[in-house]
């Protein structure tokens, strides 16, 4: 059988050898942790603690009223000590809970298991969003609105999102070799929840033991896993439905306009762990990788705690790192301060050092169109982001701007080292910005 | 130590490939032609081509002095522009007129422009086609044989493709190599006239993933079904191989009408592309008044390169109800 893909794409160099043979190890547990009250796309919660209160692990500390959004939980037991703006690692400064650990790791008295089948199904959402449960791919969208599709989205496949296309992050590649059937519990959850069968892991190329361990595992639940090719962006969420199911999601649309949902792996244990052992939301699985980590591993570590903390029991840098990306090498953000706390969408600390950081300077453009042959969206950066650069939104839009991924093909593939994404992504904000003061102009008018 | 932290944009590594390294790949691959031409022409060949790759060296240093711009010179991409002016000559070209075919190329067409990338007009067929109208005679001249370095007067012999051409026809594997039947070169510019070189150059640029097959293909197809039309030279009708083969069609469709900076960047607009130059230049070989076409023909094309651009959006993943909208 052909290997699944897409079209467009970069083969970078994985790097994924210095931790994917390595167990998950567990991080001891800070003295403070940071809870920012927005950790997710959608509306910023609330406190529903003050400075003295006691929590437990697993205590809703935070919470909106809001649909789209998910509640925030401590992460250990121990006392809130502040609530004040923190740094956080998009680079913003955000109000956060600063909870005191007392290490007695108490969990919070209505943590209980939950048998899913005892449930209804449209009662699930409920029961994920109030375990805080958001994609920890990275986007952290609420899970339960995935979830809450509208009534006239009929949902017929889920697909677990095991590709890890991005070099150096191994986490969702030992989450699925150490805890098979949390994910496999964790998939069922969600097809239960629509009624349907029709369920995939689909998992690339490069982690041939995770296939064959889900296989046999998937053998007997009716799930299918499948085997993906090594190409960036393959888990991409347009990009893995096209691959797995040959649909393609409208330009604008949702997954759901094709009857499909996709979720992470980790976000995907995180759902059985709710209903397993009854467990909000509070840990997650970080990728410690780069030439400026001594000992690169992947750590299973409470959300909240420091970066810093991490790296230094971790046993700290081998050489001094010239860049810290939260996230892998492609999408992740570079942080000017290693005190950010762990948030749900943190999938690795990767530290490169001064000759992994270099980065090449900027030629112009000689239009030999590779962003135009390897861009997976159909879109032609050069043209784009010349037009961001001009400032000529109009024609930015007409080039289809805003059906922007921003996976950096087009900058990782240029021979000049154009930094496409990076006008793109400046310009697709403006439009976005043009379109919604448009729309609501429409909207008066009528 | 929080303020040595580099921040910058995503994404954080880049592919390997630049500039440079595709323009020595364009610069190995011409190489065959190189010795070819050698062969054929002698030492003037190489020296033809040492005077116009220095000049457009120099030319552009000096310009970017001048013009207080960085020198990119190191991109290698004057080196090919000189290597492609040079084999559009003929050997006989005497120096100051490769010197000022450099000048025309590289200040012109490229510089005034705004440098490599935003030239509208392959350099090298700027200056060749400006050598062309300043000094037509000069340009026209083809030698049949080896020239020395210092000579400009060679037995001369009009090409295959010219109404004044009354000779025996190339066999088709003389033409593939470039010699007349006798063994003396066919008459051509020095790069264009062993198809067999250009070959080799262009299937390591394709293995290489420099150019993809579809402007050489295109232009190749089309010039070989257009001969068959009936034009001012009866000896050449209906003869596919041999009208690709003669001629810069070889040259044109590999080196010159793939030029990244003045060909299109989508698939159907490269498809499209390969078409109207190969169109073009049949229709200047059937009823034109020069003997060969390729130069105008890619140069005409190369104006149009931004529209078909435009034209030949690629459909955007997931855009199938806009499309059914049309």
């Amino acid at each position: 059988m052909p290997k699944l893909t897409f079209k467009g794409g970069v083969h970078p160099k994985d790097n994924k050898e210095h931790t994917c043979m390595k167990e998950i190890r567990e991080l001891e547990q800070p003295e403070f942790l940071v809870f920012p009250l927005s950790q997710h796309i959608g509306a910023p919660c609330a406190p529903l603690v003050k400075k003295g209160d006691r929590v437990y692990r697993g205590t809703k500390i935070a919470d909106s009223p809001a649909f789209v959004s998910a509640p925030i939980h401590s992460s250990v037991s121990g006392t809130v000590t502040a609530i004040e703006p923190r740094p956080v690692p998009n680079g913003q400064t955000v109000d956060s809970i600063i909870v005191q650990n007392d290490f007695t790791d108490e969990l919070d008295p209505s943590i209980k298991p939950l048998d899913y089948k005892s449930v209804k199904p449209d009662d699930i959402p409920a029961l994920v969003r109030e375990a805080g449960v958001v994609g920890m791919g990275g986007a952290t969208f609420p899970t339960h609105v995935k979830l809450s599709p509208p009534p006239d989205k009929k949902i017929d496949t889920v697909i677990v999102n095991g590709a890890e296309c991005e070099p150096y992050l191994t986490s969702d590649h030992r989450v699925m070799l150490e805890t098979p059937e949390e994910l496999v519990l964790g998939l069922k959850i969600i097809l239960y929840r629509f009624g349907i069968t029709n369920g995939h892991i689909a998992i690339e190329e490069n982690k041939p033991d995770a296939i064959s361990l889900l296989e046999g595992q998937c053998a007997k639940e009716g799930i299918t896993v499948d085997t993906l090719k090594k190409k960036y962006p393959q888990g991409g969420e347009k990009q893995l439905i096209y691959a797995v199911t040959r649909r393609k999601v409208p330009l604008g649309g949702l997954p759901a306009d094709v009857g499909v949902v996709v979720v992470n792996v980790d976000t995907c244990t995180a759902i059985a762990r709710c209903f397993m052992y009854g467990l909000p939301l509070t840990r997650r699985i970080v990728t410690l990788v780069g030439g400026a980590i001594a000992d690169p591993c992947n750590y299973r570590v409470r959300i909240g705690t420091p970066v810093d903390y991490i790296i230094e029991k971790a046993g700290g840098f081998a050489v001094e790192p010239k860049k810290v990306i939260m996230g892998g090498p492609i999408m992740g953000q570079a942080q000017f301060r290693l005190d950010v706390p762990i948030i749900k969408g943190s999938s690795a600390i990767l530290c490169l050092t001064e000759k992994e950081a270099q980065l090449p300077e900027e030629g112009s453009c000689f239009r030999c169109g590779r962003c135009v042959e390897h861009c997976p969206m159909g879109l032609m950066p050069l043209y784009i982001s010349k037009f961001s650069r001009m400032e000529d939104y109009e024609s930015c839009e007409k080039y289809n701007i805003t059906a922007c991924i921003e996976c950096g093909c087009c900058s990782f593939e240029c021979p000049a080292k154009r930094h496409l994404v990076q006008d793109i992504r400046r310009g697709k904000q403006e439009v976005m910005g043009i379109i919604r003061a448009r729309q609501a102009a429409q909207k008066e008018v009528k | 130590m929080e303020n040595r932290l580099t921040v910058s944009s995503s994404p954080h590594i880049r592919g390997r490939e630049s500039i440079s390294d595709t323009m020595l790949d364009v610069i190995l691959a011409l190489m065959p032609a190189a010795f070819a031409s050698v062969f054929f022409f002698g030492q003037r060949a190489l020296a033809v081509i040492l005077v116009s790759v220095a000049s457009c060296v120099g030319f552009e240093v000096l310009y970017e002095l001048a013009a207080k711009k960085k020198i990119t010179v190191s991109d290698y991409s004057a080196v090919v522009t000189g290597m492609l002016l040079a084999y559009t000559l003929p050997v006989t070209t005497p120096y100051p007129m490769v010197i000022i075919g450099a000048f025309v190329a590289i200040v012109i067409a490229k510089q005034l422009f705004g440098g490599l990338g935003q030239n509208f007009m392959n350099p090298a067929l700027a200056g060749r086609a400006f050598l062309l109208a300043a000094f037509p005679t000069h340009i026209t001249n083809w030698a049949s044989g080896r020239v020395g370095i210092f000579e400009t007067d060679a037995v001369t012999s009009a090409t295959p493709l010219s109404t004044e051409f009354h000779g025996e026809m190339p066999s088709l594997l003389n033409a593939f190599l470039g010699r007349m039947n006798d063994g003396g070169a066919m008459g051509g510019s020095l790069g264009e006239t062993c198809a067999a070189a250009l070959l080799l150059g262009g299937v390591y640029l394709l293995i290489r993933r420099v150019i993809n097959l579809r402007i050489p293909l295109a232009y190749i197809l089309t010039v070989a079904a257009m001969s068959f039309i009936p034009g001012k030279n009866p000896a050449l009708q209906g003869q596919p191989l041999l009208a690709v083969l003669t001629g810069g069609v070889m040259l044109g469709a590999i080196f010159m009408a793939t030029d990244y900076a003045t060909s299109p960047t989508t698939k159907w607009g490269q498809i499209n592309y390969g078409i109207g130059c190969g169109a073009i230049t049949s229709v200047i070989r059937l009823f034109g008044g020069y003997p060969e076409g390729v130069t105008y023909a890619i140069m005409l094309m190369n104006v149009l390169t931004p529209l078909l651009d435009r034209w030949t959006k690629p459909r955007v993943f997931g855009a199938v109800k806009e499309a059914k909208a049309k």
